[in-house]
């Protein structure tokens, strides 16, 4: 397969470049024809041997995507994407390729999990090593679940929950994210290769964090994930989405959709560690990450908390948002973004306040360095009826050296006079008076970098799970190595 | 300890140092006293190294070595603290974690091991004990919201908890009423060992009621125009620096 070799020597050059932290194993891999058809889809859709009704449904959303327009205005230089010239489908084959052990790892991807804390066994299966603990982690997952479903939490690929629960996915997906809300949306809606279903049972409160089986399982599940979470009433999970290591894809085009749907006294805590590929210091090879994530507050007195941290891709374009229908909903979103290099991001969320006295939080930090470019992006919406409804904005940006840009566009729209919202806004730079004081006290300037930047991020940062706390502020350190001095 | 010789420095190309000679040792207290813009926080910042202050004549050797060509954090492992006229505010990055952070930096660059977290709560717990500083105070971010004297008082938290070769006292009484002064006094006083030496950079005599010094020096156009006792601060709060320099102080 000559294209295949093609791309695996094109993704071995961008290994010479300064993306230090990248690794590619090399895999065989299954491949859909190249190019997006309907014969694409319906490949797709046999491969994971799905019912007519899903088939039908990517049907559908393959001829709406024909007809839609690329979205246009997020600040972004985007460039014109082939999608012809893409592949859509490709399951890995064989293990035999992988590395052996971690010997065989690039070790400049193993120093940066030691950066980041990753234990030694984690970090074989995050650089696929082929080893016996891949059966661990299997005899781990197949614990977790059997935990999981002890309590009646249902947790597993989507495509399995199209097979075995047919009932929730056909109510609920798409219902927060119709096929035709963007075209990058409608793309994933015709093409999704896998994610994740959850279930929360009534009164249930998620026994553990879904993140330590996340990380471990759901690895290269890349390019058009799809990730469903419904939340009965009362219950209560927490979601970690992503991974602090790097993570290195062949495919340039990222559109994954995440729908959450919370019923009445339930709450869902998302939380997403994003570090795809950047790209070289020119920008080229990046990814394109275009998500759409949105969750509905149903039920009263219902939560949705979403806390992201971004730090990778070429570009991200992303606006995980909450829908406030009912009665004293809360909507939250934390975030931090980091921008080096060529980087642009143009991330943000939107509330919409139905419901009354529905509240909602938004703290976003945003870190601009190199010539990067990083916008906030948000929405607030206030409907008529939504009486009482409270939201209060803040967003920070932090620039870091001369050549960067950091740019708030808040969008406010309230048709109710009761409406209280409000919005702070702030810019401001490293010092080089701060950077200086770190370091009179012996604190390199990297490493004083890495603190002030992991201040200013503070209240972001103690949103996210306690185990991956740590991590994550070592992750916000190394996105910022190498932008001063 | 420090031995300052012939020292030419400018900042932004403008030449501020004219060939100072300074030598202190261990034990001492130093005081260079002056008028404004007669180069003292210019020495200050020559001696940590920061950007832009830029030695173009003579050397400093700190325990015999030049350490003119070091970067400002290898200074500070070598020994060498510097509180500033204004301490500087670090959002959202606590005082504990801050003087962790810088406590084990320092230890790491002279090839001790660094501290673990209780050993280090147990050390930062006798520094403040003994300075008589409120535990709370290590949970704030540094220096945000503080006061100009709670500001002081922590960089003499800081000097405690690093335990420095040489502390340079750069204006550190500027701003300061006096009983904030009394304190900041104490404790730099309570610091005073033998192995140690502090150089205080100031405009005025009063913070020298305090912390009494071995050795005053005279600044003025960039060179040392006069050195003598602690008797010769009270002599130039008297008379003032006009013999010393072509402008009033």
């Amino acid at each position: 397969m000559a294209a295949t070799q093609e791309t695996v020597e094109q993704v071995q050059n961008l290994e010479m470049d300064k993306y230090k932290y990248g690794f590619v194993t090399e895999i065989e891999t299954e491949k859909a024809p190249k190019g997006l058809s309907e014969d694409t889809v319906r490949f797709i859709s046999a491969k994971k041997n799905e019912p007519e009704w899903m088939l039908e449904w990517r049907l559908k959303a393959y001829r709406l995507w024909l007809t839609m327009p690329e979205p246009k205005w997020g600040k972004l230089d985007l460039p014109e994407i082939d999608y012809q010239d893409s592949y859509y489908y490709s399951s890995p084959k064989s293990m035999e390729d992988r590395p052996q052990s971690l010997d065989e790892v690039d070790p400049e991807l193993l120093r940066t999990y030691e950066k980041l804390g990753i234990p030694i066994k984690e970090q074989e299966v995050l650089a696929g090593v082929a080893v016996d603990y891949v059966f661990d982690s299997v005899s781990v997952a197949t614990t977790f679940r059997k935990q999981l479903l002890d309590v009646g939490v249902i947790f597993c690929p989507i495509s399995e929950a199209i097979q075995d629960y047919p009932e929730l996915v056909k109510k609920y997906m798409g219902s927060v994210v119709p096929q035709g809300d963007n075209k990058h949306a409608c793309l994933n809606s015709a093409v999704f290769t896998d994610g994740s279903f959850v279930y929360i049972p009534k009164g249930v409160r998620c026994p553990m964090e879904l993140s330590t089986y996340f990380r471990i399982n759901e690895l290269n599940t890349g390019q058009f994930e799809r990730t469903l979470i419904v939340a009965d009433e009362g219950s209560y999970v927490s979601y970690l989405e992503g991974c602090t290591a790097p993570q290195r894809d062949e495919n340039q085009l990222h559109a994954a959709v995440v729908e959450l749907i919370v019923m009445d006294d339930a709450e869902i805590k998302y939380s997403t560690v994003q570090n795809w590929y950047p790209g070289d210091e020119d920008g080229k090879g990046g990814i394109f990450n275009f998500v759409t994530k949105r969750g509905i507050c149903k039920g009263k007195n219902s939560k949705i908390s979403w806390t992201q941290v971004e730090t990778g891709s070429a570009i991200t374009w992303k606006y995980p948002s909450c829908i406030l229908q009912g009665d004293n909903s809360v909507g939250e979103f934390y975030s931090v973004a980091i921008t080096n290099g060529r980087q642009q991001a143009d991330t943000g969320t939107k509330m919409i306040h139905l419901g009354k006295n529905t509240t909602s939080r938004i703290i976003s930090k945003g870190i601009s360095a190199g010539k990067s470019q990083n916008t906030y992006r948000g929405l607030v919406r206030v409907a008529a009826k939504a009486d009482g409804a409270r939201n209060f904005t803040q967003c920070d940006s932090l620039l870091v050296g001369q050549t960067c840009g950091a740019h708030t566009v808040p969008y406010i729209e309230s048709k109710n006079r009761s409406a209280r919202l409000e919005h702070e806004a702030t810019t401001s730079k490293i010092s080089d008076d701060q950077l200086f004081y770190c370091r009179q006290r012996g604190i390199s300037e990297e490493d004083a970098v890495g603190l002030v930047v992991n201040g200013f991020c503070r209240e972001v940062l103690q949103e996210l799970p306690m185990e991956f706390a740590v991590e994550a502020q070592q992750l916000v350190k190394i996105s910022l190595e190498g932008s001063v001095g | 300890m420090l031995e300052i010789k012939n020292l030419h420095a400018e900042v932004d190309g403008k030449s501020i140092l004219k060939g100072i000679n300074l030598n202190i040792n261990k034990g001492e207290v130093h005081a260079i006293m002056g008028p404004n813009g007669s180069g003292k926080s210019t020495l200050a910042n020559v001696l940590a190294g920061r950007d832009d202050y830029d030695i173009t004549e003579g050397s400093v050797l700190f325990d015999g070595k030049d350490i003119s060509e070091l970067e400002p954090e290898e200074r500070a492992g070598e020994g060498i603290f510097l509180a500033f006229q204004y301490p500087v505010e670090i959002p959202g990055v606590t005082n504990t974690t801050f003087l962790k952070e810088a406590l084990n930096a320092q230890r790491k660059y002279r090839g001790e091991e660094e501290l673990g977290g209780m050993e280090f709560v147990k050390l930062i717990r006798s520094k403040t004990k003994e300075l008589g500083i409120k535990d709370d105070m290590l949970k704030r971010a540094v220096n945000v919201g503080f006061s100009g004297g709670e500001k002081k008082r922590n960089d003499i938290l800081q000097m405690a908890v690093l335990n420095p070769k040489l502390a340079v006292l750069d204006e550190t009484d500027s701003g300061l009423d006096i009983d904030a002064l009394k304190i900041v006094a104490e404790g730099v006083n309570k610091l005073r060992a033998e192995n140690n030496a502090i150089l205080v950079i100031t405009h005025y005599q009063r913070l020298l009621n305090y912390i009494v010094p071995d050795k005053v020096h005279v600044l003025a156009n960039g060179k040392i125009q006069r050195t003598g006792g602690k008797e010769l601060a009270l002599e130039l709060e008297e008379k003032g620096y006009a013999d010393y320099s072509g402008e009033a102080a």
